[in-house]
């Protein structure tokens, strides 16, 4: 058993350097073929992968219906933003508003140390660190009165939320700092794949680990049976404010990996629309699996900007039928998701992580050899 | 006299205008096997859910290892609807959540088995020994807790050999026949370290042979862990044979206090709970 726990994290680091190296690879394949859109899905889906699973931590695993996902996106997304436009492109971007009152950037400041590579990657890893704690922050505040609430109650308190912080972003007071409803770009990204696979990576890694640690089964427990749980000496209101942080911390990193991703953030972008996206994968995935969420985003992606885009174009109509149109491709990946929501009522791998497959049939093929 | 662990000093609970327990006094001695009897709806498991900080009560205090841990009076609407007594002798409020109280060492089990359903048999009693854990959450990921997490285990271990569940520890809870969920429910609640176990109804549903074993079983836990057990039973066999002393509960006031033979022989218990056999 000992032995075994030690292993997480040795597997996990050497799956993350595994898939940067895969990623390098696919980078390299991609350019040579001119297959962009492998790429968009490629990062989209990483990113994604983080935020669904930071929303199984609350709504998988400690059993709380949150629909407050795209909020502390939002926070992340324009933490990142604010934090990190290089100052001298700031007049450009604050246009109404002389340049806005932040006036420095986070890269900068390392770069002026480190020098411009390794100053510029610390910068902007620390500023994502920020943008977490930022949104966790707000978890906090938002977690002290609504976790007393409880499944749609808790959904519909949360959302809310969410809507708040997307129009408060957007007030005019507030313009000087987040550049209103216009859109905040010019932001150092990462060019690459393998920095996002490694960040996200790192942040599932930590998922992982607190999942299985002595916390993590206090979640499941307080899921499975809150009474149950609370008369065991489970502290309800400190695990479920723990978890909403935690929860609300990844997807603040997220957001700002969102935000590089998309090279320019609006907050009018951030809507409820993106948080059932979101909740779509976690439940896909199989709620209350980790590896079922990273799956399933990807595979969503994937269907949504790349695999599905054929239909969308109305030179493959066949045969004078004229069924394939701007926007056919949502209708086909609406009827997708009906057949896997009732069918796979527990979603691709329900509560079972991947390795778990494999344990499984090792287990079947031993009782089968032990029976013979 | 040997020490008091529990102490129910003139607690009532009244939901509106029913009373549903009523200035009920009891205590449980260090080592003891107490049990609450009473007839359907007497207010066994609400004395239970006020000594384990489900429920407030309405007035009175309770008394665990010699400090106070729950005290209320009458508040709000209940000043002018409160029906029962000493009232104003209790001015504090004292009102921990039931996480608390396990904390200090009372675990009790549940009327109808409460067992976290999709974990297996370790991780139901693991999960119970969190409250005992000093770690936060981040050591508690990074796996700087090994030492902990491995005794923990080891307790795991030892307590499922305990109570003859080491064979199933790999299985679901939920796919254990009924008698062992019951079993499983007590090692959990012994999980947490308590002194005073509270077993609400624990051979309910239980034919006459698992009854026996139970009651074994719970006499061994007793005198192998030192703990002091309070309980709440139908099964008069069970009760008779194990405890020490009986309270008998009906309509929310206790009407006797007594050793098993003295309950028997007593006609008023005889009248609200026991009956009469039908040939005697």
């Amino acid at each position: 058993m000992e032995t075994k726990r030690n292993k997480t994290i040795l597997w996990g680091l050497v799956l993350i350097a595994a898939f940067s190296a895969l990623s390098l690879g696919a980078e390299g394949i991609a350019e040579a073929t001119g297959q962009t859109l492998l790429m968009t899905v490629l990062k989209k889906g990483t990113v994604y992968a983080l935020l669904a699973v930071s929303m199984n931590l609350l709504n998988g695993f400690t059993g709380l219906f949150s629909l407050g996902q795209a909020g502390f996106m939002l926070i992340g997304a324009y933490a990142y933003a604010i934090l990190t436009i290089p100052v001298a492109k700031r007049a450009g971007v604050y246009q109404y508003y002389d340049g806005g009152i932040v006036q420095f950037s986070i890269p900068e400041v390392f770069s002026g140390v480190f020098g411009d590579l390794v100053g510029g990657v610390i910068g902007m890893v620390l500023t994502l660190v920020i943008c977490g704690l930022l949104a966790a922050f707000f978890g906090w505040l938002i977690g002290l009165p609504v976790l007393r609430l409880k499944s749609d109650y808790l959904a519909i308190a949360t959302l809310g939320f969410a809507e708040i912080i997307r129009t408060f972003i957007q007030y005019e007071s507030f313009a000087p700092l987040t550049n209103g409803s216009n859109t905040l770009r010019q932001y150092p990204t990462f060019k690459h794949l393998y920095p996002y696979v490694i960040i996200v990576g790192l942040c599932i890694l930590g998922i992982v680990l607190l999942v299985n640690s002595t916390y993590g089964r206090a979640f499941k427990a307080i899921r499975d049976d809150e009474i149950a749980a609370e008369a065991m000496g489970i502290n309800l209101a400190k695990h479920k404010m723990l978890s909403f942080i935690i929860s609300s911390f990844f997807a603040g990193v997220g957001g700002g990996l969102l935000a590089m991703y998309m090279s320019s953030v609006q907050a009018k972008g951030f809507t409820v629309a993106m948080t059932y996206e979101i909740l779509l994968m976690v439940v896909i995935g199989g709620i209350g699996s980790i590896s079922g969420s990273i799956i399933a985003s990807y595979l969503f992606i994937g269907c949504s900007e790349w695999w599905l885009r054929f239909l969308d174009d109305p030179s493959n109509n066949p045969g004078g039928l004229k069924l394939l149109a701007p926007g056919f491709r949502m209708v086909v990946f609406s009827v997708f998701i009906m057949i896997v929501v009732l069918f796979f009522r527990k979603g691709i791998m329900g509560e079972r992580e991947f390795p778990d497959l494999f344990r499984q049939r090792l287990k079947r093929t031993k009782k089968e050899a032990v029976e013979k | 006299m040997s020490e008091n662990v529990l102490n129910v000093e003139n607690v009532t609970m009244q939901f509106g205008g029913v009373v549903a327990v009523d200035n009920m006094n009891l205590e449980v001695n260090q080592g003891e096997i107490v049990a609450l009897i009473g007839p359907n709806g007497a207010g066994k498991t609400t004395a239970f859910n006020v000594v384990t900080g489900v429920y407030q009560p309405t007035n009175g205090a309770v008394w665990f290892q010699g400090e106070k841990i729950v005290e209320n009076h009458p508040q709000g609407k209940m000043k002018q609807q409160y029906k029962g007594q000493h009232a104003g002798e209790y001015p504090h409020v004292l009102a921990p959540t039931p996480d608390a109280i396990t904390k200090l060492g009372m675990a009790r089990t549940f009327q109808n088995i409460r067992l976290w359903k999709s974990q297996t048999v370790f991780d139901n009693v693991l999960i119970a020994k969190h409250c005992r854990t000093h770690t936060n959450f981040l050591s508690a990921a990074l796996r700087l807790n090994r030492k902990e997490e491995q005794t923990q285990r080891r307790h795991v271990e030892e307590l499922l050999e305990l109570v003859g569940l080491s064979d199933v520890k790999e299985e679901l809870a939920t796919s254990l026949p009924y008698g062992k969920q019951r079993r499983l429910e007590i090692a959990r609640a012994l999980a947490t370290e308590p002194k005073l176990l509270l077993l609400d109804e624990p051979a309910a549903g239980m034919n006459p042979q698992e009854t026996d074993e139970l009651t074994a079983f719970i006499s061994e836990i007793r005198s192998k862990l030192g703990l002091t057990v309070f309980l709440i039973e139908h099964h008069m066999d069970l009760v008779m044979d194990i405890s020490d002393r009986i309270y008998v509960l009906d309509f929310g006031k206790l009407i006797a206090e007594g050793t098993p033979a003295e309950i028997q022989n007593n006609q008023r218990v005889i009248d609200a709970y026991l009956g009469v056999a039908e040939d005697a």
